[in-house]
């Protein structure tokens, strides 16, 4: 019987593969590591030079921070929902529903993602904006003295443009999702007596689940970042924490207040990531690509 | 796997006595109930499907009678599975009607028509537990909670899964996935049930299996009309009772299984189902012994049956089974033919033996031979005439 020999003392063996790990990692700690850290610094200096979390205390406390903390959730979570549940009915027509073009545009869903956000509400300020195509044609028709509509300043106009922004995020994994459901099965349950409703709450919905679980928690970690729109639109009393931010810093020079609410949102974010992860993880395997 | 003998015979009984769908339970008529559906056959009437201006089907009438198996049997893109998508609503004809029963099902969608199907990829559904598998028609015909229980338990039992019931579709193997959907396929007690080729992703000891469950079931439940497509011959002869075979979207044989294996009624049939031999023939007398038919091959004179009226001087075709023919020729000159051996193949339980006789190859197939001819060699082989039958030599029209 041939013997197998283990050889002793084995030493660790310097790999120069190793190396190649060293130049991203000094590019990340320059270009973002050393930030943030300046960043975290000057928030718990507070302006200062000993290190405290007094400041945080004051801003943490502060009615200004805790309203754009909620708008920000709010409004992220709003968002989110809007985006799963377009997101979803648009998805299932694309794939279920056949019809000429539906693959062109699907096709066309992709180039939303790479549009900037803010084109999406400088679009909306030309429809639905005070001097827009809606309020300028109502105002002719209906000879009204003040622009009827008004909802783009509110946080339902963000909320909108959230929604026509990031579907696309939420319809890419489910359309994937969507193509990997066996026809046979939707035909099967159709044969077996079952209605669109029941097949849809059934047969698609359960398939979805992981691509509507990765696609909403990746709209929640955009919407929460959210700057551009919010700025854009200028929504009257909407401030969020990216917002906010860039009110303490750029227009009141506070930078260490600015510092303490972006360790927050930059927490909030991590958080939000930590989740889309999980969930990418949790719902792994051969349905990983998908998500 | 499950044990062998998976049909249960008592269970199939309270299958077939148990109240039909979609009655909730028994006593209790639902809205919209439809009304008792065993016994009901399909007739297709002149259906034709065409997609983008492309004819996929072309024509077809078939009738299928009530308990009966019949099976489409035919190449890729003959046909058939576009018949059996007709038959349960997922393609809409260009033309024609559709009946199941008396009901003409024909605009009919796929939920109210009452059918049970089984498709090649089982199309169990992933993240249902087999008995919520086997429940869905149930459930979604609205049954009362105690009788899908009930109705769940005994389909699966017949199917012999009764012990699988709360494991997913993934932990089954592929033929425990078919009886799954069989069983889920006959909970509804449909009227009747589209088999789209149930067997053919099973490998060759399970389908073989199955096959005798599938033919074992329907003895049990001898109302159950079944319409069985297929591009298996074994599968068709076997199961059905009657055989359909298409090509390019028409219907170009049809007839009792028997009938149609024996006596094919065209080229295409002939070969198709059995690749029978084919040599062609000149028809000589249409009558000539005991309702045989004498037509010459060559030099020889064959007798044959000759049951599609051909007309003597016609040419056609001698078509005669390679299981038929025999090597050693039996006493008397009658059906007997020389040929040079060209190949001899030994296949485990039989010979296959190819021969050149006048130019045509003729190929025989017999037990395990001890001394099996060699290549080269001249051969002398004869079938009887009951066994050969002469066909139309144009490969047109249906059967």
């Amino acid at each position: 019987m041939a013997s197998v020999s283990v050889p002793m003392g084995q030493r660790i063996r310097f790999d120069m593969r190793n190396v190649w790990i060293a130049p991203p990692l000094l590019i990340l700690a320059v270009l973002f590591f050393y930030p943030l850290s300046l960043i975290a610094g000057v928030s718990l200096a507070g302006g200062g030079h000993s290190i405290s979390l007094s400041h945080y205390t004051a801003v943490l406390g502060s009615a200004l921070f805790r309203n754009a903390l909620l708008h920000t959730i709010g409004i992220a979570l709003a968002s989110s929902a809007g985006c799963l549940a377009l997101g979803f009915t648009l998805s299932l027509i694309l794939s279920f529903v056949p019809f000429p073009g539906a693959r062109i545009l699907a096709r066309l869903i992709d180039t939303f993602i790479a549009l900037p956000t803010f084109l999406v509400a400088l679009a909306f300020t030309f429809i639905y904006g005070s001097a827009g195509v809606l309020n300028e044609s109502l105002m002719r028709l209906l000879h009204l003295p003040l622009a009827p509509v008004d909802f783009l300043y509110s946080p339902w106009g963000v909320i909108l443009a959230e929604v026509t922004v990031y579907t696309p995020f939420v319809m890419r994994p489910l359309l994937a999702a969507f193509s990997l459901i066996e026809q046979a099965q939707i035909e099967v349950a159709c044969g077996l007596g079952a209605g669109p409703f029941r097949v849809i709450r059934q047969i698609i919905l359960p398939a979805a689940i992981p691509a509507l679980l990765a696609g909403g928690s990746l709209c929640l970690l955009l919407t929460v970042n959210e700057f551009g729109i919010v700025l854009f639109i200028g929504a009257k009393g909407v401030i969020t924490l990216p917002l906010l931010v860039y009110d303490k810093a750029i227009q009141e020079f506070d930078y260490p207040t600015a510092c303490v609410i972006a360790v927050v949102n930059v927490a909030l974010s991590l958080s939000l990531y930590s989740l889309y992860r999980m969930i990418m993880s949790r719902f792994g395997g051969a349905r990983a690509g998908l998500v | 796997m499950a044990p062998d003998a998976v049909i249960d015979r008592e269970q199939t009984a309270a299958w077939a006595a148990a109240p039909v769908l979609p009655g909730p339970v028994a006593g209790q008529a639902s809205p919209g109930a439809v009304p008792s559906n065993h016994g009901g056959g399909i007739t297709l009437e002149d259906v034709t499907v065409s997609y983008k201006g492309i004819t996929v089907l072309e024509r077809l009438s078939l009738d299928v009678r009530p308990g009966e198996i019949m099976a489409i049997i035919g190449p890729s893109g003959s046909g058939k599975t576009t018949a059996l998508r007709a038959v349960a609503g997922f393609v809409r004809p260009t033309s024609g009607r559709i009946r199941i029963g008396e009901r003409d099902v024909t605009d009919l969608p796929p939920a109210v028509r009452d059918i049970g199907m089984v498709v090649q990829n089982y199309a169990l559904f992933p993240h249902m537990r087999v008995d919520e598998n086997v429940a869905f028609g149930l459930r979604a015909r609205r049954e009362a909670n105690e009788a899908v229980r009930a109705q769940v338990a005994a389909c699966l039992r017949m199917v012999g899964m009764e012990g699988y019931a709360r494991r997913y579709p993934r932990e089954l193997s592929g033929g425990q996935q078919q009886r799954i959907a069989i069983a889920r396929a006959l909970a509804i007690r449909p009227r009747v049930l589209l088999l789209d080729e149930p067997l053919s992703a099973l490998d060759a000891q399970i389908r073989r299996s199955m096959l005798d469950e599938l033919a074992r079931l329907h003895r049990d439940l001898p109302s159950l009309t079944v319409l069985y497509v297929t591009h298996d011959q074994t599968e068709a002869l076997t199961l059905a009772d009657r055989i359909a075979i298409m090509r390019g979207g028409r219907l170009i044989a049809f007839g009792e299984s028997q009938a149609i294996y024996r006596a094919p009624p065209n080229r295409f049939a002939a070969e198709f189902l059995g690749h029978a031999n084919l040599l062609p023939v000149t028809l000589e007398a249409p009558d000539a012994e005991h309702g045989l038919a004498r037509a010459r091959f060559g030099a020889s004179t064959l007798l044959a049956a000759s049951p599609h009226g051909l007309l003597p001087g016609q040419g056609c075709l001698l078509c005669i089974r390679q299981h038929d023919i025999t090597l050693r020729p039996a006493e008397g000159p009658a059906n007997t033919l020389a040929g040079i051996v060209r190949a001899v193949r030994w296949q485990g339980d039989l010979h296959s033996i190819l021969l050149d006789v006048e130019g045509c190859q003729l190929r025989l197939s017999c037990t395990p031979l001890r001394e099996p001819p060699a290549v080269g060699a001249v051969a002398q082989v004869h079938f009887a005439a009951a066994d050969a039958s002469l066909i139309p030599e144009e490969a047109a029209g249906n059967g």
